[in-house]
């Protein structure tokens, strides 16, 4: 692999891997020798300008071809595909075991209740860290049935939750088209323009206003950011399972954002409090005292009461947009 | 005794990502202490010792945090050893984005926040190109986008890093960073040790306590820039 890249001029190499300059631009190293082979405009860079950019000329070329495999992994989304984590139950805060087996499959989507503190984030840390009964709560979790490569516990690009919180806000200073395009092309999609409008036109159809690709991300309403944050989570995160913590019923259709990211085959997890979004799970967990309690199926009868309570949710819906009108709040809605 | 040196942008979360990772070693009975680094003052000791770590400040005033640092950390790894601490913790701020307290075969930690940009991790120099372990804050208020276009700005600069998120309030990751410290090389003597980069020389009559601007006043290392 080294000597594959030190002999290629710098030009072939940036023209063959647009990344690989995005690698000398990063560290500083913006005026290089382009027709040199690569060893050699590494031999040839001034000692004073490597120093003042802090990097060791006998570790440039090697740091270079981590980069570059590195790349070529996410590439090649070698990320082994994920059918099925599987958690075994610890202990509580009490040290009373848990007793039980949960399983967590792509398409499906289960909710976390429970007080605060009662111990869902280590639940979810739990999973993220793949815990072998060596966490707090002793928990075990496999992938697809088997214990997991401890390798892939620090393994940042293979992380396996991603979040979505109400507290998340976007801090770029791009719009939405620029914003979607960045992250597209540090996940080494093939064709970041394809996906950036996919994901600009499902925002769009999860946000009740629409905004436009030249929006700036940081002037979106609350409603329309967290649709575009579930778009691009469900289209273009690693990782495969989503952890939401709510979603504010304003300005975004529910049901839709959960089974986008159900059909894009997340593992969804849900902390809320919601009687909607509850019921729309297939199952809940519900916490106390640092541990399960209980897992419950959403059963029938709950299904019902999902469909009552949408209705109720309906009609509420229908007075805000009154007022909003400023409409007498009179007679049948 | 095992060292660590973090070190990160000023308010990166440093204080807060030892605390809770200290408070993880604690609990599995890991002894731990901080140094404390910084120019003109710094609470932090106050905030190591009110959860129950001992802690020591040195502060450099007018020179660079980072040279005081390297005539100091030797007296430092002794008291560790003397106070009988299974972990020694130094932590400073970066402050010239040009030095770094980070020495060869002493387990090397940045701390970096989402917030502080996407071009950030360019603008850091060894502190964050020659670390061994990243630890990023402050994800609980940017998008799951901006994270995974942050991570891999990272990369691009550092490219075998561990790279961790640890969130400095509520803890999470922390348990798991401190796994990773729990690992570290242990030390006896820093005596022979080498920095991972060499700090720059600063030595222009500014340096030295001048004043004055203009062509005259300016001796020994004076770069220009181009303007073209
Ligand atoms: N939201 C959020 N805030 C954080 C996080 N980590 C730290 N903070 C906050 O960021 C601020 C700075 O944190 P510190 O730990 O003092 O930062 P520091 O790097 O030690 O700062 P100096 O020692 O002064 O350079 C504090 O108000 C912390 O509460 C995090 O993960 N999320
Ligand atoms: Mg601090
Ligand atoms: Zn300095
Ligand atoms: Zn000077």
């Amino acid at each position: 692999m080294e000597n594959h890249f030190a002999d290629m001029t710098l030009t072939r190499l940036f023209g063959e891997h647009p990344h690989a300059r995005e690698f000398f631009l990063a560290i500083g190293l913006s005026e290089l020798p382009e027709e040199l082979p690569l060893a050699a405009a590494v031999a040839a860079l001034d000692e004073e300008l490597l120093l003042d950019v802090g990097v060791e000329r006998q570790d440039l070329l090697r740091q270079f071809c981590d980069y570059m495999a590195g790349m070529e992994q996410l590439r090649n989304q070698q990320q082994a595909m994920v059918a099925s984590v599987t958690v075994l139950g610890g202990h509580d805060k009490s040290g009373n075991p848990e007793n039980f087996r949960l399983e967590l499959r792509p398409g499906e989507v289960t909710c976390i209740v429970g007080p605060t503190g009662s111990g869902k984030s280590r639940f979810l840390a739990d999973i993220e860290w793949l815990a072998q009964g060596d966490s707090p709560t002793g928990r075990t979790v496999l992938i697809n049935g088997a214990a997991p490569d401890l390798a892939r516990r620090y393994a940042v690009e293979q992380k396996l939750v991603a979040q979505l919180s109400q507290n998340m806000n976007f801090v770029m200073d791009l719009s939405a088209e620029e914003f979607i395009r960045l992250h597209a092309e540090s996940r080494m999609v093939a064709d970041p323009a394809a996906i950036t409008a996919t994901i600009l036109e499902l925002a769009n159809s999860l946000a009740g206003e629409q905004f436009t690709p030249v929006t700036p991300v940081t002037a979106l309403s609350g409603g329309q950011s967290r649709a575009l944050m579930i778009a691009d989570v469900a289209c273009l995160s690693s990782s495969p399972i989503v952890l939401i913590d709510e979603i504010e019923n304003a300005g975004i259709d529910r049901k839709r954002a959960l089974s986008l990211l159900a059909d894009q085959d997340k593992i969804v997890l849900m902390a809320t409090h919601d009687p909607i979004l509850a019921l729309m799970g297939q199952q809940r967990l519900i916490f106390k005292n640092g541990g399960v309690a209980a897992i419950r199926s959403t059963s029938p009868a709950e299904r019902a009461n999902l469909t009552l309570f949408e209705e109720m949710d309906a009609r509420l819906t229908a007075v805000r947009h009154a007022l909003r009108n400023g409409e007498e709040i009179a007679g049948g809605f | 005794m095992r060292l660590i040196t973090v070190a990160g942008p000023p308010s990166s979360g440093k204080t807060a990502i030892i605390c809770k990772t200290v408070e993880a070693l604690q609990a599995v009975g890991t002894s731990v202490g901080v140094i404390k680094f910084d120019c003109l003052s710094s609470g932090d000791q106050v905030t190591y010792e009110r959860r129950g770590i001992p802690a020591r400040t040195g502060l450099s005033g007018n020179l660079c945090p980072d040279h005081f640092y390297v005539s100091n950390i030797e007296e430092c790894l002794d008291w560790g050893l003397q106070s009988g601490f299974d972990l020694l913790i130094s932590e400073s701020a970066g402050l010239c984005n040009r030095c770094a307290p980070h020495i060869k075969d002493i387990c090397a930690v940045c701390v970096i926040d989402n917030l502080s940009g996407v071009e950030t991790p360019r603008k850091i120099g060894p502190m964050l190109k020659m670390a061994d372990i990243v630890v990023i804050t402050k994800g609980d208020i940017v998008s799951q986008a901006e994270r995974e276009v942050f991570v891999h700005r990272i990369r691009q600069v550092n490219s075998s890093a561990i790279i961790i998120h640890v969130n400095g309030l509520t803890g999470q990751g922390g348990h798991e960073l401190g796994r990773l410290l729990k690992d570290a090389a242990t030390v006896e003597t820093l005596q022979g040790k080498l920095l991972r980069f060499s700090m720059p020389a600063a030595l222009c009559s500014y340096c030295l306590g001048q004043r004055r601007i203009g062509a005259d006043f300016q001796m020994g290392n004076v770069k220009k820039m181009e303007l073209g």
